[in-house]
């Protein structure tokens, strides 16, 4: 092993570019086939320019909004939950904030339309006052509300995570030379949040820009019109294969300057890695009710729609539904699936953070090396932005011409879904991989540790709860995931999100919500198991 | 984690079982078909003991979506039948070249309409209708033009015609009542739309939670509340101008392995066999006879006086330019 190591590029680099490959593969196969069954130019007429024009400018637009809104409302609440790291419950609203990526987005929509709909909670009360008349939050205002309770969840989280990393010593420090809340904020959180912040907005822009379901419903009609919604279309009902393929390529070209744009003014500034327990911080009296106040707020505005969703799904009868052999078929799938996903989309994150940390070590890195570190770090965002129904008609065309399409749809599935989890993962690993880096890495190289030897006493140890907090993001987001799963039906093949989405789909939408009642359930099972099997501690 | 990801792999691969070999029949239609609760398993059942065969189902999302598969597999598609596109779709789907003549007898089908497809047999249908909640609703509109010109702080939710089936069956609903003015109307229309959805899970959910108190479905929803429920809470409005029809067929494909035996199948579909399983399961209305009455729910239904329906080829030929209409329309 460590005479293969001293010549050509280092193994770690070499897992980088296989990673890449293997996401670059997945991406443009797909496309490159859809080209390739109905060869013909798609329609480019001036109208056809100008609706494309018109859309592209809302998507934008929605996408813009939700993000800063997610972000401005994700940053205290994420100060505030780091702040206080220790009140009771804690644990369990860290647990929630992960929960709304994990449902369906169908069954969200109807949880915040029973929250904030014209005969929902919030209307009824300000109806009650005598105020004003019912809410009418169809438009741009539903859809931002959807993704921030999508997204503010999701930043705050990853925030969170972020914060959790700065050294105790820091705040020693500040302690000693009596900080205040807002010097605190200057000089310790801010550059934190700094150097998380680009990864995080631009994982939750695509995420909006991805969005479907969301938009249409809450759009209030075609005026919310979005590239995906177009791209769906001109695949599903047009049967248009070349023109959902520049509209993808278009999304994906569009995603990709803003990405460019957005990668100059990010830096990366170096975060020193803590170990061990979050730090109890000497600032957590002072700012009490505050914290307490935003803590609520936040929880409100997310544990709302929660209730719903709960309220409609206890009522169901639960025995119905566990008594179905299709129920428990398609939990097993779920839950491999999940697993499958949530695996490979860590040992791709880590096979690409391995090969980013080993270029910046290098003092001067070539052109080449340079690129390739782009590459490495834009193919976990963009990925997102390819739509799940053109990958999968994609790969669908493939497998059918090889004969596989039965067989290996499972694994496409598991494979879009680990991808689709890629984002967050890199994203929860990566300020811990970097930090890391920066530490151990002298210390590494005078003990003579590299390779797997290192990887098990050093980085498993040290970086098990980022790991753990990526395999739970990543195997809740595929448990709930439909998009892959729905492309390659058979009567095998179903999913605890597709049998929910079946239900709702022939009037069963009381068992419906029993079972997104379940899928809810699962999800913050798997994240409590993620967080119980920190691999580290088997070590330590 | 890399022996749990080998682990995971091997279980999903064995999730896949292998297919058994006998004379088998492969028919792609839509999930909901084929759900446990759907006509798809009892019909497996009554066929296999017709026939020294296996009937195999391969669901696909939606109706579209089973179009859709064929058009990637092309002429290599294992699939000897597709089930369950509607009419609005026959001419598309004639038009890949994928479908030959059922040439089967079609005495047994029974339509509210004439059928003279050579390539499809129809084997149910239904109406769309508005759906309204009676106990918020005391007097539902009363034709397609009280609907079009009602009171817009009285809501309904539909469906958009570019991604589901009801959407499109409203808009030629529409188009053959109102021809030319199809756009004043739905200009009209928009001002009691609430939200247009994507699907009609999305649209039926908002209504049964009581976000909208009407809702386009089809006629036969209510029997679903009155058999499976117990209520008659939830109703459909009977419109004098008519109601657009929406009729699902199936029909053989070129490339099929087993013609006399997807034939056969195709003419036990226009028998009581299949038929019996269409009305309680599938919720439409039969297109052949049944060996029983159907349910006193059927009886309560509401049955349109007119039925509308434009051709296929009409269709077909103005679809894109009758959506932009619809667009230009609702979002001014």
């Amino acid at each position: 092993m460590q005479r293969l190591r001293t010549s050509g590029p280092k193994p770690a680099v070499l897992a980088g570019a296989v990673a890449l490959g293997c996401i670059g593969l997945a991406v443009v196969t797909p496309m490159l086939a859809l080209v390739a069954v109905a060869p013909a130019m798609p329609d480019l007429s001036a109208d056809y320019l100008g609706f494309v024009w018109s859309i592209t400018k809302f998507t934008l637009l929605q996408a813009g909004l939700s993000t800063a809104l997610s972000v401005l409302a994700a940053i205290p609440l994420a100060r505030a939950l780091a702040r206080q790291a220790t009140f009771p419950g804690r644990r369990i609203v860290l647990r929630l904030l992960a929960l709304p990526l994990a449902l369906p987005a169908l069954v969200v929509v109807l949880g915040l339309i029973e929250v904030w709909g014209r005969q929902g909670w919030i209307s009824t009360i300000v109806q009650a006052t005598g105020l004003a008349g019912p809410l009418n939050i169809y438009g741009l205002s539903g859809i931002l509300i959807a993704h921030v309770f999508f997204n503010m969840a999701l930043a705050a989280r990853l925030l969170v995570a972020s914060l959790e990393q700065i050294p105790p010593e820091n705040w020693r420090l500040a302690a000693q030379l009596s900080f205040t809340s807002r010097h605190v904020f200057r000089h310790i959180e801010w550059p934190v949040i700094r150097s998380a912040l680009p990864g995080i907005a631009s994982l939750v822009f695509m995420l909006c820009i991805a969005s479907f379901a969301v938009v249409l419903v809450l759009g209030g009609g075609p005026k919310a019109t979005t590239l995906e919604v177009a791209i769906y279309q001109s695949l599903r009902f047009d049967f248009d294969p070349p023109r959902a393929v520049l509209l993808a390529a278009l999304q994906l070209a569009l995603c990709a300057g803003l990405f460019v744009l957005g990668g100059r003014m990010a830096t990366d500034i170096a975060v020193m890695s803590g170990v061990g327990k979050p730090a109890r911080r000497p600032d957590r009296f002072a700012s009490r009710r505050t914290d307490a106040l935003v803590i609520a707020a936040g929880l409100a505005f997310l544990a709302l729609p929660m209730l719903a969703i709960f309220l409609s799904g206890v009522m169901a009868p639960f025995s119905v539904i566990v008594s179905q052999s299709v129920f428990w078929q398609a939990l097993t799938t779920s839950l491999v699936l999940a697993l499958t996903a949530a695996s490979l989309a860590l040992v791709m994150a880590w096979s690409l953070l391995a090969a980013q940390r080993t270029i910046m070590r290098r003092r001067t890195p070539s052109r080449a090396a340079s690129a390739f570190m782009s590459c490495m770090q834009a193919s976990g965002s963009l990925i997102l932005v390819v739509p799940p129904v053109v990958i999968g008609a994609g790969w669908f065309v493939v497998l059918h011409r090889t004969g596989l399409a039965n067989s290996a749809a499972p694994v496409i599935v598991a494979i879009v879904n680990a991808l689709m989890a890629l984002p967050f993962a890199l994203r929860i690993l990566r300020p811990a991989v970097v930090g890391q880096a920066q530490i151990h890495d002298r210390l590494c190289a005078s003990l003579g540790l590299s390779g797997l030897q290192r990887w098990r006493l050093v980085d498993l140890p040290v970086l098990a709860r980022s790991f753990a907090l990526a395999f739970a993001f990543a195997a809740a987001l595929s448990i709930g995931d439909l998009g892959a799963a729905a492309l390659f039906g058979s009567a095998d093949f179903v999913t605890l999100p597709l049998l929910l989405l079946q239900k709702m789909g022939s009037y069963r939408s009381v068992e419906a919500a029993g079972i997104a009642l379940l899928l809810a359930g699962f999800c913050l099972f798997l994240i409590w198991l993620a967080e119980r099997l920190k691999p580290g501690e088997q070590n330590s | 984690m890399l022996r749990l990801l080998t682990l995971c792999l091997a279980a999903l691969l064995a999730l896949v079982l292998p297919a058994s070999a006998k004379d088998k029949l492969t028919v792609y239609t839509y999930d909901s078909f084929v759900s446990d609760w759907g006509p798809g398993p009892k019909i497996k059942t009554a066929f296999e003991a017709t026939c020294e065969c296996e009937l195999e189902w391969v669901a696909v999302a939606d109706a579209v979506a089973t179009l859709n598969r064929i058009k990637l597999e092309g002429a290599g598609s294992k699939a000897d039948i597709l089930l369950g596109i509607d009419s609005s779709l026959t001419a598309e789907a004639s038009a890949t070249g994928l479908f030959e003549e059922h040439g089967i007898k079609t005495e047994n089908v029974n339509l509210p309409v004439d059928w003279t497809d050579k390539t499809f047999v129809p084997y149910d249908y239904g109406h769309f209708a508005i759906i309204y909640d009676s106990e918020k609703i005391k007097t539902p509109p009363a034709s397609l033009d009280d609907l079009v010109n009602g009171d817009p702080d009285q809501k309904i939710v539909i469906q958009d015609p570019r991604t589901s089936s009801p959407g499109l069956g409203l808009l030629l609903w529409i188009k053959a009542v109102y021809g030319d003015k199809a756009g004043e109307a739905w200009t009209k229309l928009s001002n009691r739309v609430l939200t247009v959805t994507p699907g009609w899970s999305e649209a039926y959910g908002m209504f049964t939670t009581g976000e909208a108190p009407m809702v386009l479905s089809y006629t036969t929803s209510p029997a679903y509340h009155m058999v499976a429920e117990s209520t008659d809470r939830y109703r459909a409005a009977s419109f004098p101008e008519g109601h657009y029809m929406q009729i699902e067929v199936a029909g053989i494909l070129k490339s099929s392995q087993n013609k006399p035996l997807a034939r056969r199948f195709l003419d036990f579909m226009t028998g009581p066999g299949f038929q019996d399983h269409i009305p309680t399961n599938n919720w439409m209305w039969p297109a052949g006879k049944t060996s029983d009455a159907l349910p006193d729910a059927f009886d309560k239904l509401v049955k349109p006086a007119k039925s509308l329906l434009l051709s296929a080829d009409e269709v077909n030929a103005n679809r894109k330019a009758w959506i932009d209409e619809w667009l230009k329309a609702t979002t001014r």
